[in-house]
């Protein structure tokens, strides 16, 4: 585990994406694309974070435990999200 | 490591003395001795709270106490049974104690974190201690806006912020129990070898670790909207006080896993040891200690099919709630088969066991008649809703505590309790759990509505067997609390393995030593290797 | 796996829990993993209410972000960038045994982490002295000012978490630094400083989020 170093290069290449991405997110804002607005914002958003989880967090280089609990903490998160927006969504509605 | 060896009888207890060598202690076994007695300490300030409850509706007039005193009396046996006792009981207390040494590692992982969940347990109590002692809260204690945001004239703050903190404490141990059972097992220690009381813990960390922050912003949220008077639960501004209601059982539902789920951890060691049976479908009672801990979050919305949230939701949350009972099924189905044809010994904690069974399938059937949404419109918030989470809480959780803690006193205390006495008090506890708890099930089920001081007259005779079933459940406490102290001076030498059970907490002296082996054991066989032969002939 | 060339000295960071060095580090990182789950799951409430209420009050929500400084916060989204940068950055130099690059990169880090700060106390300041706070004279100009305060409440909430978070953090990298120089890790054993560049990074996460979702929702026009 302690093995895999990333180069230094790998570091700044991902924090370019990273400004690029910023930089793309608040051009696309200024764009009036209705609903859409927020769904692209959000994808980049998330390609932001995993980026910053696989790279900087290293958890590409990772033992599988630790995919497991990323990913248990954002699907726990899904399932507070979607079961509590089945309500909101349907509750005037009839 | 632990050269001081077993020859001059080091132990945990007497390697050193002092206040400070147990407040500044780092042993978790130590760290559960405190916690022992803190939890004990609160189980009897809500034991109190019940006392007044339960004498308030001798009379159908409420004549004991005022409206609002009783507000205060049931919101403060909840909170205090909730989150100071029920919920930390078991894991921080036996979990703390036994997971190192059912899994042969010296100590938790994070020993010091251990310590800290202890201080930040006593904090909290402080808050709430001192919200009680300044008056009380009259919330309930499921805290709902905007009564508790905004309506309520009692000291909702400190008592939030206690039970904020509280939050804390039941993280840090989760945390702590995840990352030791993933990476200090003994060589040899598969995860399919590990006994089900650490599968249990497990399962019961993971709902700690992702539930407790939802509820700690969320009364961090109501006790900010109190303190500056806007938030976003206001209906006044346009916020959904049902919003708090979801965010609020998103944990409190996986809540009442983290009761229940160690309780069921401690039947399946008790049940195998005392049938000196292999535990019937091993696996599958792994698994559904997880399934219960992920479903467990997929259907807190059954705790507002009448709040106002949509049908369309309340409907998708009635069926989810049908998905928890099947891993629970699988338990108490195994739990029985495992009993078939085995040698049961009768003694203290298998009576526990059997109790727990019993009246967790009984609490555990009426969670799915109330999850019923044509059904429960009827009965919510009424005192059917009330017997049956005690019947899962005391008769279920609490039992399985009662259970646990007669089946490892010999190994924490290296003394026995008397046996005698002690099957005496079990079977008080049951008869007195009954008496008090299932004419509720009938109170409600006619239409007592809960939380409130004062009844119709016809309901009075239910009422009264209630109460003086309490006073015999009362009394089934106070028993082992006096025969526990007097073992520790006079009751027998326990030995290593008192009850001849398999796990490697037993291969160890009682009480064991600081670092639990004089050498790190090596696992050869899997839990409850108990040797069935013997008795396969007949 | 090369536990036998263990020096005297690497020995002696091992607590005594754990039988070696390999199994104290894996324990450091799980626990760090375990916590940022439970971090996920703390904002993820308020995160919570914040889609809940968009999705009821969307005109609403758009009309009040216009109150929001685009160009503080992007800014304020390099400045987190950067220091996740140098975070990661430190904790190659820790990898690599040079203590001073760490403890260089380190201070960077903190000193970016503040300049975020001051920005963002900046920021509050002008919303402070345009009625914008909720509770302290909260007057609103724009229409449905009640659910206009919603959002200035989840706002000031959420950013407000965030900050504390970031605190919390300087104030770990500080003590960091401290053993980092006082020679408490080597080549073989830097697991504090990798798991504290964890927490650095996922404060940044949140940070990615909250930029979007409260600053640009509805800049155009
Ligand atoms: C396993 C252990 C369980 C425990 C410790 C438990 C505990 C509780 C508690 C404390 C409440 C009352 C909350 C309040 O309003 O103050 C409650 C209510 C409820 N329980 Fe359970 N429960 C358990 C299992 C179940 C199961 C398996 C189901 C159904 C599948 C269930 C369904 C319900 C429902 C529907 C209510 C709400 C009733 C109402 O308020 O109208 N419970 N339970
Ligand atoms: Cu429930």
């Amino acid at each position: 585990m302690t093995g895999h170093t990333i180069s230094r290069n790998r570091y700044f290449l991902i924090f370019a994406a990273l400004i690029v991405l910023l930089v793309l997110t608040i051009s696309m804002a200024y764009v009036d694309l209705g609903p859409f607005n927020i769904i692209i914002a959000l994808t980049i958003a998330i390609i932001k974070a995993v980026l910053v989880i696989l790279y900087f967090m290293h958890v590409r280089y990772s033992s599988r435990v630790t995919w497991v609990f990323v990913s248990a903490g954002f699907f726990w998160l899904l399932i507070m999200f979607t079961l509590t927006m089945s309500d909101i969504v349907t509750r005037f509605s009839f | 490591m632990s050269t001081s060896g077993s020859e001059n009888h080091t132990n945990y207890l007497n390697d050193g003395y002092g206040v400070k060598s147990w407040l500044l202690t780092t042993d978790h076994k130590r760290i559960a001795i405190l916690y022992m007695i803190s939890i004990t300490l609160f189980f009897m300030i809500g034991g109190f709270f019940a006392l007044v409850i339960r004498l308030t509706l001798l009379s159908p007039n409420g004549t004991l106490v005022s409206a609002d005193t009783y507000n205060k009396m049931f919101t403060m046996h909840g909170v205090t049974m909730i989150f100071f006792f029920l919920i930390p009981s078991i894991p921080a207390v036996l979990g703390n104690f036994l997971v190192p040494m059912m899994i042969g590692a010296r100590d938790l992982a994070f020993p010091k974190l251990n310590l800290l969940s202890w201080y930040i347990y006593v904090l909290g109590g402080i808050f709430t201690l001192s919200a009680m002692v300044l008056g009380g809260v009259d919330t309930g204690w499921t805290f709902y806006t905007p009564l508790s945001s905004g309506y309520s004239h009692t000291n909702v703050v400190p008592t939030v912020i206690g039970v904020f903190i509280v939050g804390f404490s039941s993280i840090l141990t989760g945390l702590n129990f995840i990352v030791t059972i993933h990476k200090m097992r003994a060589p040899g220690l598969t995860w399919f070898r590990l006994p089900l009381f650490i599968w249990a813990h497990y399962a019961t960390s993971v709902i700690q670790v992702l539930g407790t922050p939802v509820i700690a912003v969320t009364l961090a949220l109501v006790g900010f909207e109190r303190i500056t008077g806007v938030g976003i639960f206001d209906p006044n501004i346009g916020g959904d006080p049902i919003l708090f209601q979801h965010l609020f059982w998103f944990y409190s539902h996986p809540a009442v896993y983290i009761m229940v789920l160690p309780s069921m951890g401690i039947v399946s060691e008790v049940v195998t040891c005392f049938s000196q049976r292999k535990l019937f479908g091993y696996r599958q009672m792994a698994f559904a200690s997880m399934a219960i801990a992920v479903f467990g979050f997929l259907v807190w919305g059954h705790h507002m099919f009448v709040s106002g949230q949509s049908v369309y939701a309340g409907m998708a949350f009635s069926a989810l709630s049908f998905l928890v009972a099947i891993p629970s099924a699988v338990k108490v189905f195994n739990w029985t088969a495992t009993l078939y044809k085995g040698t049961i010994r009768f003694n203290t904690p298998m009576l526990y066991a059997f109790g727990f069974i019993g009246l967790f399938t009984i609490g555990g059937l009426t969670g799915i008649v109330l999850a019923t949404l044509p059904v429960d419109v009827h009965v919510h918030d009424t005192y059917f809703v009330i017997a049956h989470f005690h019947y899962i809480m005391v008769g279920g959780a609490v039992m399985g505590y009662m259970a646990g803690l007669h089946f490892w006193w010999p190994k924490i205390t290296g003394k026995l309790y008397p046996e005698g006495l002690a099957k005496f008090s079990a079977l008080t506890l049951f008869v007195g759990f009954n008496l008090t708890f299932f004419p509720q099930f009938i109170l409600g089920y006619l239409g007592m509505p809960r939380r409130y001081h004062i009844y119709p007259p016809e309901f009075q005779v239910l009422n009264v067997l209630s109460t003086a079933g309490a006073s015999i459940l009362g009394l089934g406490y106070i028993i082992p609390f006096f025969y526990f102290m007097w073992s520790l001076r006079k009751g027998k030498v326990a030995g290593n393995n008192p009850w001849n059970a398999k796990g490697l907490e037993w291969l160890t002296p009682s009480p064991p030593p600081t670092f639990n082996f004089d050498k790190t054991p090596v696992v050869t066989e899997e839990a409850y290797a108990y040797p069935e032969e013997d008795l396969a002939g007949g | 796996m090369d536990n036998e060339q263990l020096t005297h000295e690497t020995r002696s960071f091992v607590a005594h829990q754990f039988d070696d060095l390999e199994q104290q580090k894996e324990a450091g990182t799980l626990g760090m993993w375990a916590f940022l789950a439970t971090e996920i799951l703390f904002f993820g409430g308020m995160f919570m209410a914040y889609f809940v209420y968009r999705f009821s009050y969307p005109q609403v929500f758009a009309a009040a972000s216009q109150y929001m400084d685009v160009a503080l916060g992007g800014v304020n989204t390099g400045v987190l960038l950067v220091s996740s940068l140098t975070m990661a950055l430190a904790v190659h130099a820790a990898q690599e045994g040079k203590r001073k690059q760490i403890i260089l990169f380190l201070i960077i880090t903190m000193v970016f982490g503040t300049v975020f700060l001051v920005i963002k106390g900046v920021e509050y300041h002008h919303k402070f002295v345009e009625h914008l706070v909720p509770g302290f004279d909260f007057h609103y100009e724009g229409a449905e000012p009640g659910k206009s305060e919603i959002y200035f409440i989840l706002y000031f909430i959420m950013t407000g978490f965030h900050a504390l978070h970031l605190i919390i953090g300087i104030g770990v990298l500080t003590v960091i630094a401290v053993m980092t120089a006082r020679g408490r890790f080597t080549k073989e054993y830097y697991t504090p400083v990798e798991i504290s560049g964890l927490y650095w990074h996922f404060i940044d996460i949140v940070w990615i989020f909250l930029y979007p979702l409260l600053y640009l929702i509805h800049v155009h026009k």
